[in-house]
């Protein structure tokens, strides 16, 4: 019961906290790294809803399967892509952010809206 | 200004947490011992002896997610690499000479460059009997290479300088990623089917397809991350117009 | 084994707070290689090796460099942001 409303609110929370750090971001580099806080709120939702109480992890004795419980193994799939896909985005808005750091000279989303039109 | 924003994120902030509970109270308990995508990729795993059921997941039964997972990779990087080539006002100044490291720093990477060459490998290798596979083993390989800055040898690091491989060996990985899936088409039931004999469960060379798309997936993550690295890493020595001398 | 990974969890939490709303980037890399380090800790205890794997390497490692590469170039370019405190505005 604990753990069930420990985790769901944690990949709740996550999610809320990389999006008010995204809203109060003065900086476009702490913008990128506050998303990559909220996409992790994910991984921890994926993770708690293929956890099972005692069960291993999801790889194979020599008896094969059916000797013990595993955890769910297919959320783990997910949370691995998602994992390298966040990385993926995060190089790639880096890399957007050191773009618009050498045309803009400022990298504050607040004086970018200023120096636009 | 900021308050305003503050104000209606806080709004926003209510109703998802709202919806949040809502949702969640409808969900089975966590640690629950009903799974039943679990029930059936377990079974799926042993059937094509493979130990590591993630690795069956991501490189046998899902192959194709994961081809599009290798996809974004190659995207990425292309278009870093786009983003960060110096421009028409841009010059590209010859690195200072190096920096005197220490012996002992040098020793050390050096000595950890052959050992997390291993363990690299080994996490790639072994990705379908033990934790870890091509994603995993691609970036310890890559972090080894980067401990020849470490090590502060530049002669060596021009010797494998990054920059001219790794942005062919990253679509080669993904390419080669197709050509498996397609030999699956031409030898057994289809795009990304399994073809090879999958051998005795826990054997090093089980798993028939999963260990080969490990490989191919190792080599091209491990040239993906070598290639961002590199290009963010010489971002130092990119000089534009207006920048301070 | 389930306490432990509450207290993770919850640490977890604290932690991706941190790190969200450090304003600085340059300490926000510090910041978000711990939090990366708990979240493996949270995988681990949750059954997930492979999971934790991937997100030591990437999460605790390579993303942290990225940002601190990415903070050298932007401040070296003279781009200013309000995180670092430099302007009066």
């Amino acid at each position: 019961m604990t753990l069930t409303v420990v985790a769901w609110t944690v990949a709740g929370w996550l999610v809320l906290v990389g999006a008010l750090g995204i809203v109060r971001s003065r900086d476009l580099v702490h913008t990128v790294v506050a998303l990559s806080v909220a996409q992790s709120g994910t991984y921890v939702l994926l993770i708690a809803a293929g956890f099972q109480r005692g069960a291993t992890v999801p790889i194979l004795g020599a008896g094969g399967a059916g000797s013990s419980p595993v955890v769910d193994p297919l959320v783990q799939a997910m949370v691995l892509t998602d994992i390298v896909v966040s990385a993926t985005v995060t190089a790639l808005l880096l890399a957007l952010t050191i773009q618009i750091a050498k045309r803009h000279g400022t990298v504050d989303p607040d004086e970018l809206r200023a120096l636009r039109g | 200004m900021s308050r305003l924003r503050l104000v209606l994120f806080g709004l926003g902030a209510v109703g998802l947490a709202v919806l949040w509970v809502v949702a969640t109270t409808g969900l089975p308990p966590v640690g629950t011992d009903v799974h039943p995508y679990r029930d059936a990729a377990v079974a799926a795993a042993a059937a094509h002896a493979t130990a590591n059921v993630v690795s069956s997941i991501n490189f046998d039964q899902r192959t194709f997610d994961t081809l599009g997972e290798e996809t974004i990779l190659l995207a990425s990087v292309v278009a870093v690499t786009t983003l960060l080539r110096p421009a028409d006002d841009e010059r590209v100044e010859p690195p200072d000479p190096p920096p005197a490291v220490l012996p002992a720093t040098r020793l050390a990477g050096w000595a950890l460059l052959p050992v997390t060459l291993l363990v690299g490998a080994d996490v790639v290798l072994h990705g379908h009997l033990t934790p870890g596979g091509g994603f995993q083993g691609g970036v310890v390989l890559a972090t080894a290479l980067h401990l020849l800055y470490l090590a502060g040898s530049f002669p060596a690091l021009q010797w494998v300088r990054p920059t001219r491989w790794a942005p062919l060996l990253e679509p080669a990985g993904s390419g080669l990623f197709v050509v498996v899936g397609l030999a699956g088409l031409v030898v057994g039931a289809g795009f990304t089917a399994e073809f090879l004999p999958p051998g005795v469960l826990g054997a090093p060379l089980s798993s028939g397809t999963v260990l080969l798309l490990n490989v191919v997936a190792g080599v091209g993550v491990g040239a993906a991350v070598v290639s961002l690295l590199g290009q963010f890493l010489r971002q130092e020595i990119v000089i534009g117009p207006g920048a301070a001398p | 084994m389930t306490v432990l990974l509450i207290i993770a969890l919850l640490a977890t939490g604290v932690a991706g707070t941190v790190v969200a709303l450090t304003p600085d980037p340059q300490r926000q890399a510090v910041t978000l290689s711990v939090y990366g380090l708990l979240l493996g800790t949270v995988f681990v205890l949750a059954a997930a090796p492979d999971v934790a794997l991937s997100q030591l390497s990437v999460g605790t490692a390579l993303v942290p460099l990225l940002v601190l590469l990415t903070v050298r170039t932007v401040r070296r370019r003279g781009g200013r942001s309000g995180g670092s405190g430099s302007d009066g505005s």
